[in-house]
């Protein structure tokens, strides 16, 4: 069992643009389907509704590092929008996306981890005991989005 | 997203801790165990024993079955394969946001 998320794509763009796509409230809510309040702020909540199953939902992160020009990340409740659940005492987890240039334009590496909070070496000893079928399933998706 | 996303932080958290593992690997070719006979198997006090089998149960990764006097422990997979499928569920999600990234920005440049 893994609790960490990895997820890359190739984007036919230069790094500052996807940048942008990323740290650019307005932007960012275009690709994720949220509408976001205001320009995010380090240190800062960042709070936009969502459309969800045909209704309005507020999603929230706080961002904790925006390094121009590669490197965003936010902590969060994964995708949490249901309305009767209430996420605020689980930990949230740290998402991050890592920007690098490449001949076509730009490799966009993301993560989520944290789901368990503890350290790496206890998560793979957890994840041995599952026989790796969580590794299978990683390389689909990797297929999945680079095909 | 799946509802009970507390529960797998439960679960995860249940996981993070090597003696708890250990007797999760020991429960897992399925026969049930008393508490004499994981502290034996795995050089730990009775209490030490006791006191992870019960975070593993809130978690609902063993069940105790009291057979004549004795409680015995059994391994439960289900909330191993629950947190699991969750994982890959907010995985897929994130699959289809970069997808709808890659599209925005590729759009803009062209």
């Amino acid at each position: 069992m893994t609790d960490y998320i990895k997820q890359s794509i190739d984007i036919a763009a230069p790094v500052e643009r996807v940048y942008r796509a990323l740290t650019d409230h307005v932007e960012f809510g275009s690709w994720f389907g949220a509408n976001m309040e205001a320009p995010f702020e380090c240190g800062k909540f960042a709070r936009g509704s969502v459309r969800f199953n045909g209704a309005e939902h507020i999603m929230a992160f706080r961002v904790v590092a925006m390094d121009r020009p590669d490197f965003f990340s936010f902590t969060w409740h994964p995708f949490a929008v249901k309305p009767e659940i209430d996420y605020s005492d689980e930990i949230p987890t740290l998402v991050e996306f890592r920007l690098k240039a490449t001949a076509a334009g730009t490799h966009l590496t993301v993560t989520e981890s944290g789901f368990d909070a503890v350290p790496e070496a206890r998560r793979a000893e957890a994840f041995r005991m599952n026989n790796g079928s969580w590794e299978a399933q990683n390389r689909n998706l990797k297929t999945h989005v680079e095909g | 997203m799946p509802a009970a996303a507390a529960d797998h932080a439960t679960v995860f958290a249940a996981l993070g801790d090597r003696t708890r593992l250990h007797l999760l690997m020991t429960l897992s070719d399925g026969a049930t165990r008393s508490i004499a006979s994981l502290s034996a198997d795995s050089r730990l006090t009775r209490q030490a024993v006791t006191k992870h089998l019960k975070v593993l149960e809130g978690a609902g990764l063993v069940a105790s079955v009291r057979v004549g006097r004795e409680s015995r422990f059994a391994y439960r997979p289900e909330p191993m394969n629950d947190a699991r499928s969750w994982i890959d569920e907010v995985s897929a999600q994130w699959a289809g946001a970069l997808q709808r990234l890659k599209a925005f920005v590729e759009e803009d440049v062209s």
